[in-house]
């Protein structure tokens, strides 16, 4: 064993431990949230959780309206940024190799993937609540659809420029125009891939708490108008969690267990989904 | 055909393990005043290249070819690496001009019409003029719709025409028997070879008139580049075929006419027996038994 050798353990062993202890310190925290939401949430999940709205201090309730106006601004904004995000990703993707305007919008989408979420809820506040003149549930879908874009063009660029060329080359060579080379060929290869950023974006503005408190607002009662305040999870476990009132702090530990699982099934099913695409080759 | 200075590679090169004895050895036998002379009357020309000179973004890539491709023959095209024999392979069904930089100039006549004009329209090409790449590539999709795909393009077929067809480029590309009780599986399952064939069904079920073949049994182990072999020596009577190797026994084997190209430049052309027995240019003969390249 030369001093060299020896050395060369020695480091291997401290950059090891250095990993392990960073990764342990990041791996504590996580659960330490997961826990805490568990020892605290779990009390507040029960049947009334689902099937009552949101009470007055003191009063007896449930989160249903919030559930409800979560689910709707999510679906809403997901159908309207899902279609704008894939068509642009196909651009940048399929039509943009090289060019000049897809290197712009590139730059721009990254921008807006990792922009803070309440700019994005101040920029529909001043373009759209503030002409209507009052707080919506069209307001909040809208400021979602805004983040969802990104994740959506992001991935979808991605997954498509995963799609090898022979294969694009393979179905041109048939006679196919590229349109039908995109959607018949391209679309089907890429597909899993698609839908796990799809997922992704669902997980991600299911939290989003910013970008609502300017938009939707909350509503203390049921109201299924796209055009009124819409209660939602993110605002309600804001305003509840920094309430006197032990009882609706309770509600708001239920809450954020709820949204956690949910984006922790969101994730597993996008991980499922993108390890069928890998393991299919 | 040009004539070109060469400098002496001086390396006997990977192909040095080919033996020249197994080269030549479809002709062995044949008596000495057919080779060289065997007859082209009688084909007929389905491609001409006149002239075609080839650029990526600058780079002159072929130069001053010309040569014909006939009909019902099966013509094989040898070189080294970067030859320029895969350029030349999409050059003939337009296959460049998915990129952008990429230029063509001279002629090519498909049944005397030029298809490098402008206005040639390019998929009506391409399902004239079907191509099998080096590695196969079946589409993300069942073994039935892999084959459907480039008929329904531009058939309206009812359902029992389909099947038919479908039968009927499977058992050409000899693959029915090992996937007429699985046609609803994915074409990915398949094996290399058989996803070979299977792109070769999907490149006949269209009905081209002419088959690019490049590199089609590079990937593939000997059992099944014996059986594409065999398919193309099939394929032979109904269409003109174009086929780039690397493997010269393979040449020798499928093709009735031979290609050498070398930087760009068409070497040689002729009838495969002539090329591999009696080459008529230095550079030919130091090729094909493995002194260079």
């Amino acid at each position: 064993m030369n001093a060299i050798y020896l050395r060369r353990k020695a480091v291997n062993r401290v950059a090891l431990s250095l990993a392990l202890g960073a990764a342990g310190f990041g791996l504590f925290w996580l659960v330490a949230i997961l826990w805490t939401l568990l020892f605290n949430g779990l009390s507040s999940i029960n049947l009334a959780l689902f099937t009552e709205n949101t009470p007055p201090p003191g009063g007896e309730g449930g989160l249903l309206n919030a559930i409800f106006g979560s689910v709707v601004m999510t679906t809403v904004a997901t159908l309207v940024g899902t279609p704008v995000g894939i068509m642009a990703g196909t651009y940048l993707a399929e039509f943009g190799r090289g060019a000049k305007l897809a290197e712009v919008v590139r730059f721009i989408n990254d921008i807006l993937l990792s922009a803070p979420s309440i700019m994005v809820g101040l920029f529909i506040y001043e373009v759209v609540v503030v002409r209507m003149g009052h707080f919506s549930a069209w307001a909040g879908a809208l400021a979602l659809a805004v983040i969802v874009i990104p994740v959506v063009v992001r991935t979808t660029e991605d997954m498509l420029k995963l799609v090898p060329n022979s294969l694009r080359e393979a179905a041109a060579a048939l006679g196919a125009p590229q349109w039908k080379v995109i959607t018949l060929v391209a679309y089907r290869a890429a597909r899993n891939g698609i839908i796990t950023g799809v997922l992704l974006a669902i997980a991600r503005i299911s939290g989003e708490t910013a970008p609502l408190l300017f938009t939707a607002l909350n509503n203390q009662f049921w109201s299924a108008d796209m055009n009124a305040p819409m209660a939602n999870l993110p605002v309600v476990i804001f305003q509840y969690a920094m309430s006197p009132y032990e009882d609706w702090r309770q509600l708001a530990w239920g809450g954020a267990l709820l949204i956690t699982v949910t984006i922790l099934l969101l994730n597993i099913g996008a991980r499922v989904l993108a390890g069928l695409g890998t393991t299919r080759k | 055909m040009t004539t070109t200075n060469f400098e002496p590679t001086g390396t006997p090169g990977r192909n040095a393990a080919i033996n020249p004895a197994i080269a030549m050895s479809p002709t062995a036998g044949l008596p000495e005043g057919r080779v060289g002379n065997r007859s082209r009357a009688g084909l007929a020309e389905k491609i001409s290249v006149r002239n075609l000179d080839f650029y990526y973004d600058g780079y002159r890539a072929l130069k001053d070819i010309s040569l014909p491709l006939y009909d019902r023959q099966v013509t094989a095209f040898i070189g080294p690496s970067g030859c320029g024999k895969s350029t030349l392979l999409r050059i003939l069904n337009r296959m460049y001009d998915l990129y952008p930089k990429q230029k063509a100039t001279g002629e090519v006549l498909l049944d005397g019409n030029n298809i490098l004009s402008p206005k040639q329209d390019l998929n009506l090409l391409r399902a004239r003029v079907g191509m099998v790449f080096q590695k196969p590539t079946p589409f993300p999709m069942s073994i039935y719709d892999n084959i459907a795909f480039g008929v329904r393009l531009y058939e309206k077929l009812s359902k029992s025409e389909m099947n038919d067809r479908i039968e009927y480029s499977l058992r050409r590309a000899a693959l029915w028997d090992e996937v007429k009780d699985k046609l609803r599986q994915n074409g990915m399952s398949l094996s290399g070879g058989q996803q070979q064939r299977l792109c070769i069904a999907r490149a006949i079920a269209v009905k081209p008139s002419v088959l690019l073949l490049d590199e089609p049994t590079s990937a593939l182990d000997p059992i099944s580049t014996a059986k594409c072999e065999e398919l193309v020596d099939e394929l032979r009577s109904d269409y003109c075929i174009a086929i780039v190797t690397h493997n010269m026994q393979q040449a020798a084997r499928v093709s009735n006419f031979t290609a050498f190209m070398y930087l760009g430049e068409l070497i040689e052309f002729g009838d495969t027996e002539s090329i591999f027995t009696n080459p008529a240019k230095e550079k030919t003969s130091e090729y094909i038994t493995g002194r260079f390249g």
